[in-house]
């Protein structure tokens, strides 16, 4: 082909909704040379674009999800291609009622409007071909609609086309993407080959094949999403447009019904999961019809029939209104139903915008561009990072366990805390069995089996009695147990031992280490070996990256401690910014390590009797870091605590774990340790505190300052988001992070209700409380704290709602809870002297 | 009436077929199946013919256990019951598709009377033999018409119209007799979601026949030449129209 050019800035392979809008978005924010490449013709290339149902309702309990879709329906706005219809998520159990509350505080934490509770009459004036009398009510969005999302990716390619900056390649098939020294260096395609260091894999369900040319993975699955056509309806025969009645989502059965012109398009993600690997794919010139419409396999669509005649027989159950068409569409599925972007961590210049579907479209192509151009998007994309994936989590194994498991539960109702069933038990730690014997209730984190709370334990609930709170409300029941605050009382009182296993701990050595990470981290890291730093990673423009610990083991060691859900990302963000020159390295310790916390007034004790070593207050000060013996094990202890209480982390490599616990446990018996699970550690003994958590209260669209988390001084040392975070110091903050207690847990019925997090905080009227910057104020955490004796929640407020004893209300399960302000800033509810993690 | 629908499963193949490395059978690892469309119009037929006069349609095919998916299709469509003589999914030649096809009309003839109608499409969608419907025939030593584009019931004969160069040919046969139909002898309707549902009440009588020792062999598969989906660009705008005009002739819509 003549006008394939041999260099590229970047190189963008696949032209559905997500590649062209990639490509129109790199135009945009300045690049040129971007190639456009496709295997397919165009407009329709053959993959899922090209059948999606092309509706898009806005309010997803992930704030990161809504906030793609709201961006893309701007877009879809903007290109003339967006069809407001409305939708309607009905209900026809009582159990989804209630979820609908959720939905509604889901969408007032994000600031979707309006929005609204309907009744089985309204909806029948909405939808009058529904049958009302099967349904309970209904959560309308009018600000649902349908996209034309071929002609959208049309529009962006043609944009950036005309602008010069674009040049799109069509029936061009990439055979290899070359790889030199870790970086991405050319695309060979059938045209011929093209030179790019930055090169964009937005293949949909290809995506793995693709980037498996490059030695890279991405792993999603191909998955079927039945949807059939039936038509003509005699209600529609005078439509104009091809849609003018809302969008029904059949919540409980797993389905939709649409508009679409004369005809009603119904689909389903109710069937069993039908998965395939992306080798299954035909080639265009094999497929019947596109590649990703696969033959339509009527006996999965058999209650599903039932279903749909059951919500709307009029069209339904018409003989006159035959099934004109019925596929089985082919989309992406991921192991956690997040989508796949971000540089891959196998090689550098090589990213990936997969797993995405066309509501959330074109926003992604923007916060990819961002990200590629600027180092990071305007929107936190932590969860969709395709850095977050351990190991084993990109297995063919484990994402096809997992996205069979969540496939049913597209439209399900799914808990906060829910816990997968398939393929648990993959990281155990050296311990696991005598937790097995306490009786340990295990949720995963990063793999592992972390016990989060254990039925041994059960006595304490006698020995606490109305201090620990007990739940009725079955919603605040599930996935909970009220052996957490009987745990933690028992450690704030004696000691408890956790399981703190699920860290990623890598460790920076080298002569260029120090450098490498202080450009990195907020906090001064030139301390004397010994010391422990807690610290902020910030982004570029001194957002929250991550949080994190880190110890300094030597002059050239550094040892980085991180939660195991953002390890991965972290441990890419420390690799990319090793030095160029070699002098210093990354070793992932993760599984060579297991941590061992003890905490509570009487861990000194305990750990005296098992070591010669001096662990007095004068002897181990906190902040402080070295190795002890315990009995036979060399540990490396670490003075630190996220719970509030005197005591240690406990490093040992991992085949000493067990011994390490027994000799713990056993000098801990006479002073009354209890085990306790990572509900006291990741909830309660935080809460009290007030300390901060990656992924709840740090985003990268909050800041150091808003989260009350500046130091008297920034080190003279260059770092990562200096310059914005020096900015910010300036600036009266937008929002202050805040604690606040609820004052009556008491709902309308009469039974108490406790907040699991993310719902809105709305003024004691209902107002909603927004920032400057337009961001709602919603939950980032809550929990009980059961030494404080409130249910606690953290949320940013703006800075004239940021006061003590300020008034608000949260919003829950369609009630309104009276709270109030009760640490504005990062001082703790619990202990503010600190003197017990001193003492 | 009672009346009978023979089908066969065939790949669906949106136009273009692929032969297996072979070349002995069609790739279809990535197709669906589905009926001729002259079968299509066959199961049309029967289903419209029991609307207005009232008995029984029967849908009957030979094929592997998956063909009765395309059974529930036709009686999606209004057929009220269906033969299945299963095989092991590989091809049967038509000499030996006929002989089990007439013993199974013969035994359900014997049980429940004799089928006025038979139809068959004029040929398979794959292999193209044209044969099974005329073996049939002179099996179950009844008149036969082929490539039929209308058809009437008139009291105990059926009127059966052939489109021929220039005309029609008209044969009216007395009942029962078999009728090979093409596409074009009316507009198959859609299966509506009650249809579907009803189908998959319906019963399917399946049965496994023995299969005679072949006398015809399959060499090999060849596409014929200029098959394929083909694109010509009359041109565009406005001064386009004369030339799609033309076309529209040509092809017979206009």
């Amino acid at each position: 082909m003549s006008n394939l050019p041999a260099h590229a800035r970047a190189v963008v392979i696949g032209c559905g909704i997500v590649g062209n809008s990639v490509a129109y978005h790199l135009c945009r924010l300045g690049w040129r040379d971007v190639v456009l490449i496709d295997k397919g013709p165009l407009p329709n290339p053959g993959g899922s674009t090209g059948h999606a149902s092309n509706f898009i309702y806005l309010v997803d309990h992930s704030k990161e999800m809504t906030a793609l879709t709201v961006e893309s329906v701007n877009q879809y706005k903007e290109m003339g291609v967006f069809t407001q219809s409305g939708g309607i998520e009905v209900a026809r159990t009582k159990e989804r009622m209630q979820e609908l509350t959720r939905r509604m505080s889901s969408a007032a934490s994000w600031g979707i409007e309006p929005v609204s509770l309907v009744s089985p009459a309204a909806i029948k004036d909405l939808v009058p071909f529904i049958d009302e009398s099967i349904i309970m009510g209904g959560f309308y969005t009018p600000g649902v609609g349908v996209v034309d999302s071929l002609r959208a990716g049309t529009i962006m390619r043609e944009r950036a086309q005309a602008s010069g900056a674009l040049t799109v390649l069509a029936k061009t098939e990439v055979l290899d993407i070359d790889v030199e020294h870790g970086h991405v260096r050319c695309v060979r395609t059938s045209a011929g080959d093209i030179e790019a260091e930055t090169v964009v894999i937005t293949c949909g369900v290809w995506s793995p094949r693709v980037a498996r040319m490059a030695g890279a993975h991405i792993p999603l699955t191909p998955a079927v999403h039945q949807m059939i056509d039936v038509g003509p309806v005699p209600r529609f025969a005078g439509s104009k447009g091809d849609i003018e009645v809302p969008i029904v989502r059949d919540m409980d059965t797993n389905m939709y019904e649409r508009q679409a012109g004369g005809d009603l398009e119904i689909g389903s993600y109710a069937h069993r999961p039908i998965l395939y690997d992306p080798e299954d794919i035909p080639p265009i010139e094999k497929a019947a019809l596109s590649p990703t419409e696969f033959p339509f396999t009527q006996p999965d669509f058999e209650l599903q029939m039932q279903h749909a005649l059951e919500l709307v027989p009029e069209i339904v159950g018409d003989e006159r209104v035959g099934v004109k068409y019925a596929i089985n569409g082919i989309l992406s599925l991921t192991s956690d139903g997040m989508p796949v972007l971000g540089e891959s961590p196998d090689v550098k210049g090589l990213w990936s915008a997969a797993a995405v579907w066309v509501k959330e479209g074109p926003g992604t192509g923007k916060a990819l561009a961002e990200w590629i151009v600027q180092g990071e998007s305007e929107i936190d994309l932590h969860s969709s990072d395709i850095a977050r994936f351990h190991e084993h989590q990109k297995t063919r194994a484990h994402v096809r366990a997992r996205a069979a498991e969540g496939f049913n539960k597209t439209y399900g109702i799914v808990h906060p805390s829910e816990q997968w069933a398939s393929n648990r038990n993959v990281r155990l730690a050296p311990f696991h069995q005598r937790e097995r014997e306490l009786g340990a209730t295990f949720f995963e984190a990063a793999g592992w089996e972390r016990p989060m709370w254990y039925e041994s334990n059960a006595p304490l609930l006698e020995e606490f009695g109305d201090r620990v709170t007990r739940r009725t409300a079955e919603w605040e029941s599930r996935w909970w147990s009220p052996l957490i605050s009987a745990e933690h009382l028992a450690m704030r009182e004696r000691a408890g031992i956790f399981d703190l296993s699920a860290f990623t701990i890598f460790d920076i050595t080298g002569p260029g280490a120090l450098a490498s990470v202080q450009k990195v981290t907020l906090r001064q890291m030139d301390v004397p070996a010994g010391r422990n730093v807690y610290t902020p990673v910030l982004s570029y423009k001194g957002g929250f990256k991550s949080d994190l610990t880190i110890m300094r083991l030597g002059e050239d060691h550094f040892r980085v401690v991180t939660g195991g859900a953002s390890g991965m990302s972290d441990k890419k963000w420390f690799a990319d910014h090793l030095p160029a020159d070699g002098t210093a390295q990354l070793t992932d310790l993760t599984s060579a390590l297991t941590t061992i916390g003890l905490w509570g007034p009487r861990a000194r004790d305990i750990l005296a009797a098992a070591t010669s070593d001096d662990v007095s207050n004068d002897g181990f000060k906190f902040g402080s870091c070295r190795t002890i013996d315990i009995d036979t094990v060399r540990v490396l202890a670490s003075r630190i605590s996220y719970v509030g209480d005197l005591g240690w982390e406990l490093y040992v490599p991992i085949d000493q774990g067990l011994k390490l616990w027994d000799v713990l446990w056993e000098s801990g018996r006479p002073h009354g340790l209890v085990p306790c699970g990572i509900g006291v550690y990741g909830t309660t003994g935080r809460l009290e505190k007030c300390y901060r958590a990656h992924g709840n209260e740090l985003e990268t669209e909050y800041n150091v300052v808003e989260a009350g988390m500046q130091a008297p001084r920034v080190k003279s040392e260059d770092f990562v988001g200096k310059e914005a975070h020096l900015r910010q110091r300036e600036e009266t903050p937008a929002a202050i992070l805040c604690t606040l207690t609820v004052d009556d847990l008491t709902s309308k019925s009469g039974e108490k209700r406790y907040m699991l997090g993310r719902e809105p905080i709305l003024t004691r009227d209902g107002a909603p409380v927004v920032d400057r910057r337009g961001r709602r104020s919603y939950v980032t955490s809550a929990g009980a704290g059961p030494s404080v004796g409130k249910h606690i929640l953290m949320s940013y407020l703006p800075p004239e709602r940021a006061l003590l004893g300020e008034p608000l209300a949260v919003q829950y399960m369609g009630e309104r809870y009276p709270v109030t302000v009760a640490v504005a800033g990062s001082t703790p509810l619990f202990d503010p002297e600190n003197t017990r993690i001193r003492s | 009436m009672k009346l009978l629908v023979c089908v066969k499963r065939v790949p669906f193949t949106g136009g273009k077929m692929v032969l297996a490395d072979d070349s002995m059978a069609l790739e279809t690892r990535h197709l669906g199946f589905t009926i001729s469309p002259h079968e299509e119009c066959g199961v049309e037929e029967a289903v419209r013919l029991i609307e207005t006069s009232g008995g029984e349609s029967v849908v009957l095919t030979l094929g592997p256990p998956e063909a009765v998916e395309q059974l529930r299709d036709a009686m999606a469509l209004g057929i009220d019951r269906a033969i299945h003589l299963q095989t092991d999914g590989s091809e049967w030649d038509p000499e030996a598709t006929a002989a089990a096809v007439v013993e199974a009309i013969r035994a359900d003839e014997a049980a429940s009377g004799p089928f006025d109608l038979i139809f068959f499409g004029n040929e398979s969608a794959d292999s193209g033999g044209f044969q099974v419907g005329l073996r049939v025939a002179r099996g179950l030593g009844r008149p036969a018409v082929t490539g039929v584009k209308k058809v009437t019931v008139e009291g105990t004969s059926v009127r059966c119209e052939q489109e021929v160069d220039g005309g029609r040919d008209v044969y009216v046969l007395p009942m029962p007799a078999v009728v090979t139909v093409k596409e074009g002898l009316n507009l198959p309707r859609y299966p509506s979601v009650p249809g579907r549902m009803r189908a998959g009440r319906k019963p399917v009588a399946a049965s496994t026949p023995a299969r005679r020792q072949a006398r015809l062999e399959l060499e090999r598969l060849v596409v014929p030449a200029g098959q394929g989906r083909r694109a010509e660009l009359l041109g565009s705008g406005p001064s386009a129209a004369p030339a799609v005009v033309e076309m529209m002739r040509r092809i017979g819509v206009a």
